[in-house]
């Protein structure tokens, strides 16, 4: 037997996930520790392994848009817009201005209900278990809303290649315009319950530093290249949809800390608020779509559209060679860049803050692991 | 005096000692005491889960166990039934004799620190001169309970989350200990029936000046922290631990962790009670007798549950409201901050003693 001879301490490996309560699914990281320290961070992917990609290439067009809400079931109107947005640059079809007005209101709308989730997550990761009942007590506001309109309040596959899958419910405007009355009220109140409280500050401020080069270097996007002060808003950079209209600020941290990365998800709630109430009185009259043929093809050639999805930069990189399915289709999902840095910014700290760091990347498993 | 315990437990000694030999007398009534304590225990988990969930319900914006019973009021007994009938599973590579162990140690630390507490005139098991010493130092065997758990479970979550709180309630006694001390300075007994009569023409809280206040925070947030409750359940940790120390453990066995939790909860609230709210004493302000003696007629049972109660109710709000601490932050706010604060305190608590300054 051998026998230890000196105190020094030794590292262990602990499996966190593939089931644990703060891997937001079947994410598996294999963390090297030196007590409560963390030495290293190596996520394991394929739990959830669906081949996506393989299947885009035997589906068509139509098909594809549904295989895209399985992704990031939290964007999932946004990543539909996405590969609308790709096929119908192929098509060259130009889609009514009703249609790109509508999209925009509904994935601002999606993209603050999948912050008010991450949210609520979020306090519950640190230990705040009320945090997450608030924030789902928003969220369903604006579920109701998507039921409504296209029926589905999860994966709602109201996008189709040429616009909308049927025109908004009569009731949609009034709706929103609740929601938003009643959000700008309930907003405050997160600031309330989590912002302003010193012992989330103390487990935030601080923690989970990555830099600007250090985020580009990785391909962080979204807030959590935004609060490294990487400005990355394809919303600004590369407008599509309605958003060239609209006036709104690309929100911007220097810190690159957890408490950036979550002032930054809590001020853009307030910009898609803002968004939103710029565009909800004016949707214009007009067609909800623009009928496509039965069968798309598209013309052979390269086409990639990107667009901004509550995590980052969300890419569709569509090789067609004139048939009905696309030869080759890439994703390129946000999530599974940001996870990359993980290790960067968790190796030092404990594994608290490995909790909080996972909590303010915003993961969501399916989408990186696809 | 109104409503003494002493007349009815002095009646029941008499009597026996009138039918039985004493040493038949003795073991009757520790029997009796056994019974009733045992009781008492299963009433005050069973209550004190259903008050946990309605409380975390209605500041998460529901209404909690609605279904079984009057406004739920059956389904801890629904919990527990199902918990009996659950299979107690066993880690392959755990210890199994301290894994068995280690839930009756933590629940035994508990049933003996209720023992000591009066919960009103002469209804108090125990009666030690060293009351005050005896509860800490007996609350402190649950530590062994959970360190015990988690080395026996043969698991990396349960061993850190034992370790955690082996370093926080060491740490965190300290301060327990310390914020007492500084109204024993005033007392100058550990006896707990002398604490809560010696309150009887106001409550420690308000004779003692700010010192007592500080005090009283102080043993409000290290109290929570050695019941290992959020903001300081590390030692749980469900986000990071999955569950801590009682990962491996599921059935009766869980559900003794359980119990224990909610039950030193009541015992470092029923403490705070005693030492600084009077205890059963109810409140009387210097020589308004006829506002005295109004007070007196409300029981010294619900006075000691309405206080306990109160305090109890502080640690849920604590509880549902305030993100987990990080066990660096959780040592530095013990040793940097609250312990010297605590020696300032009684210093000057000594100082304003000295002075005669209380009232």
């Amino acid at each position: 037997m051998e026998e230890v001879t000196s105190l020094e301490s030794q590292e262990y490996f602990i499996n966190m996930g593939p089931q644990h309560p703060s891997t937001h699914g079947v994410l598996r990281l294999l963390l090297s520790l030196d007590g409560e320290i963390i030495r290293k961070v190596e996520p394991h992917l394929g739990y959830i392994h669906r081949s996506i990609e393989r299947m885009c290439e035997y589906d068509s067009y139509q098909q594809i848009v549904h295989l895209t809400d399985r992704m990031d079931y939290l964007s999932c109107h946004i990543n539909n817009e996405a590969v609308c947005l790709g096929v119908e640059m192929g098509l060259e079809v130009e889609v009514p201005e009703r249609v790109k007005v509508i999209r925009t209101i509904i994935s601002e709308l999606n993209r603050i209900s999948s912050h008010q989730l991450w949210w609520g997550v979020m306090g519950m990761d640190l230990g705040a278990i009320t945090s997450f009942l608030y924030g789902f007590r928003d969220r369903e506001m604006i579920t109701d809303i998507f039921e409504e309109t296209c029926g589905a309040r999860l994966t709602m596959n109201y996008n189709i290649p040429g616009g909308l899958m049927f025109d908004i419910h009569p009731n949609f405007q009034k709706r929103t315009k609740e929601f938003v009355e009643h959000f700008k009220k309930t907003l405050p109140e997160y600031d309330d319950l989590l912002s302003n409280n010193v012992i989330f500050r103390e487990r935030t401020v601080g923690v989970g530093k990555i830099s600007k080069e250090d985020a580009i270097s990785f391909g962080c996007t979204g807030p959590t290249g935004r609060a490294s002060g990487f400005s990355c808003d394809v919303r600004k950079h590369d407008p599509y949809s309605a958003y060239p209209q609209v006036d709104f600020k690309e929100i911007l941290a220097e810190e690159g800390d957890c408490f950036a990365r979550y002032k930054c998800r809590i001020d853009e709630m307030w910009e898609s608020l803002s968004i939103i109430e710029q565009l909800i009185d004016n949707i214009p009259e007009g067609d909800y779509k623009v009928q496509t043929r039965a069968v798309i093809k598209l013309p052979a050639g390269e086409y990639y559209q990107k667009v901004e999805t509550a995590r980052g930069e969300f890419g569709v990189y569509i090789i067609s060679n004139g048939a009905k399915s696309p030869y080759r289709l890439k994703f390129r999902s946000p999530g599974f860049s940001n996870l990359s840095a993980l290790n960067k910014m968790a190796v030092g700290g404990k594994i608290a803050d490995l909790v909080a760091i996972m909590s303010t990347i915003d993961l969501v498993i399916p989408d990186i692991d696809r | 005096m109104l409503y003494d315990f002493n007349i009815l437990t002095d009646n029941i000694h008499q009597y026996l000692t009138g039918v039985l030999p004493p040493v038949w007398v003795m073991l009757v009534e520790m029997a009796l005491v056994a019974v009733a304590f045992l009781t008492f225990f299963t009433l005050l988990g069973l209550s004190l889960v259903y008050i946990e969930r309605k409380v975390s319900a209605f500041f998460q914006l529901r209404l909690g166990p609605m279904r079984v019973g009057f406004w739920g009021t059956a389904q801890t007994i629904a919990d527990v039934i199902k918990l009996l009938f659950k299979e107690s599973t066993m880690n392959k590579y755990a210890d199994k004799f301290l894994f068995n162990l280690a839930p009756f140690i933590i629940l035994t630390a508990a049933v003996m620190a209720v023992g000591a507490i009066p919960f009103a005139n002469g209804l108090h098991a125990l009666d030690f001169d060293i009351g005050i010493l005896y509860v800490t130092a007996v609350s402190s065997i649950g530590v062994i309970g959970i360190l015990l758990a988690g080395w026996s479970s043969n698991n990396k979550y349960s061993l850190i989350g034992a370790m955690r709180s082996g370093a926080q309630i060491v740490s965190y006694e300290l301060s327990v200990g310390l914020s007492l001390l500084t109204i024993i300075v005033l007392t100058g007994s550990l006896q707990l029936s002398t604490i809560v009569e010696s309150q009887a023409n106001g409550w420690w809280i308000f004779k003692g000046h700010i010192p007592a206040v500080i005090a009283f925070i102080v043993f409000l947030i290290a109290s929570t922290a050695e019941t290992n409750r959020a903001p300081f359940d590390l030692a749980e940790a469900e986000s990071e631990l999955t569950a801590g120390f009682h990962t491996e453990y599921s059935g009766m066995k869980f559900s003794f962790f359980f119990l224990a939790e909610f039950a030193n909860m009541f015992v470092v609230a029923a403490i705070g009670a005693t030492v600084f709210f009077g205890g059963w004493m109810p409140f009387h302000i210097g020589n308004w007798a006829g506002f005295n003696a109004v007070m007196d007629y409300i029981p010294p049972v619900i006075w000691f549950f309405g206080k306990v109660s109160v305090i109890i109710f502080i640690m849920m709000w604590f509880r549902w409201t305030f993100p987990r601490l990080r066990i660096d932050q959780l040592l530095t706010l013990e040793w940097k901050y609250l312990l010297p604060i605590n020696l300032v305190n009684i210093l000057l608590m000594a100082f304003i003693a000295l002075m005669g300054w209380h009232f």
